[in-house]
């Protein structure tokens, strides 16, 4: 079986029975999109909610909410997915360190959360399962096959989403 | 694109702030400790973290947000059995899993607050600009999560990771700490190369292909 990895920033699609991996997710977000019909999965790893805020026109996607959404739908259609019928699972979005801070830039794991929710919903993605937010590490493991996404942390469990 | 005259410059800077720094962890443990020449890195998001055993391994960050006239992050990394060779020095105490009690803790923190510290009043007496230290932040997990909140502060302007990287070594036992330092932005490091008269380029990180 084929194992991919997605690294911060990234975005990756796939077809079954391909495994989409990210390792050590903290503030980012996972936002894993998958076709049933076709078994075509995506994963992208989220690192900010908003582009906008970069202040430069030449930048990564693949870093913000906003726009890694877009571009992972666009390669699943790529790929042959019918990107009308896809569904969601998020995992993610932690706050490491309890920082007393007042600056919501600082709460960078919920600020992505919220993004990732708006953006899938002004697609009208149904957003089926999450495991978000808390103050710990996940490894998550997306099975294009099944559509299951596990998510593994230290201390916390495993869950299957 | 900072230039190699600018790098060595902040070079410089970090290894007068980490000196002082391996100090202050000398004076707190009470033993020898070994510093190596701070190192201006710039490199793929991902690959921070194979500097600390890769994404998924479980090590102790110790965590400061600085602010004032320069904004920046500094991350303390440890190994489990490092982590647990500390508490022995510092509290006296053999101790086998990193469950760790509010003191154990409490004194982590500590230790990441005076290393902390003396970095940034060195740096504060040397450039002459005012710096706030954060209360430590501590959290025992995986690294690439524990990096990744740092990183993605750089994340709004970079494309790759720009950092300061250095490791402090404590002689006896070989205790390693590993010391991250991550600007908001460029411009933290425009800010110190032109406080010391270094005149800066237009140096910025834009084209993430990792050369500088």
């Amino acid at each position: 079986m084929e194992i991919i990895r997605v690294g911060m920033g990234e975005y990756k699609t796939a077809k079954a029975p391909a495994l989409l991996v990210s390792f050590g997710l903290g503030s980012c977000v996972g936002v894993a999109l998958y076709c049933g019909a076709k078994k075509i999965g995506g994963l992208a790893h989220i690192m900010l909610p908003d582009s906008s805020l970069t202040g430069k026109s030449d930048f990564n996607p693949g870093k913000f909410a906003d726009t890694a959404i877009d571009l992972l739908i666009l390669e699943m259609r790529n790929k042959g997915a019918n990107t009308k019928k896809l569904v969601a699972k998020i995992a993610g979005g932690a706050q490491m360190f309890q920082l007393k801070s007042e600056n919501s830039v600082m709460m960078i794991g919920k600020r992505n959360v919220e993004a990732v929710r708006k953006k899938l919903s002004e697609l009208n993605i149904d957003l089926i399962a999450e495991d978000v937010e808390g103050n710990y590490g996940r490894t998550i493991e997306f099975c294009c096959d099944t559509g299951k996404l596990t998510v593994k942390t230290i201390g916390h469990g495993i869950k299957i989403l | 694109m900072f230039k190699e005259m600018e790098l060595d410059a902040l070079k410089e800077i970090g290894n007068i702030g980490a000196g002082n720094a391996a100090t202050a962890l000398s004076m707190l443990l009470s033993k020898r400790v070994k510093m190596r020449i701070p190192e201006v890195k710039v490199l793929p998001f991902d690959e921070v973290s194979k500097l600390v055993g890769g994404p998924e391994n479980m090590v102790t960050g110790i965590f400061f947000r600085i602010e004032g006239e320069l904004a920046f992050n500094i991350l303390f990394i440890m190994q489990p059995a490092d982590t647990l060779n500390l508490l022995k020095i510092m509290l006296r105490q053999e101790k086998t899993e990193l469950d760790l009690t509010a003191l154990e803790e409490s004194a982590l923190k500590e230790m990441g607050n005076i290393i902390a510290s003396a970095f940034v009043a060195a740096l504060a007496d040397f450039t002459g600009l005012s710096l706030r230290v954060s209360v430590p932040c501590l959290a025992i997990d995986m690294a690439g999560a524990i990096l990744s909140f740092p990183l993605s502060l750089y994340g709004y302007i970079g494309d790759t990771a720009f950092l300061l990287e250095t490791e402090f070594e404590e002689g006896l036992d070989g205790i390693k700490v590993h010391f991250f330092l991550i600007p908001d932005d460029d411009n933290a490091f425009r800010v110190l190369l032109n406080t010391i008269g270094v005149r800066a380029s237009n140096g910025d990180n834009t084209c993430g292909d990792g050369r500088i």
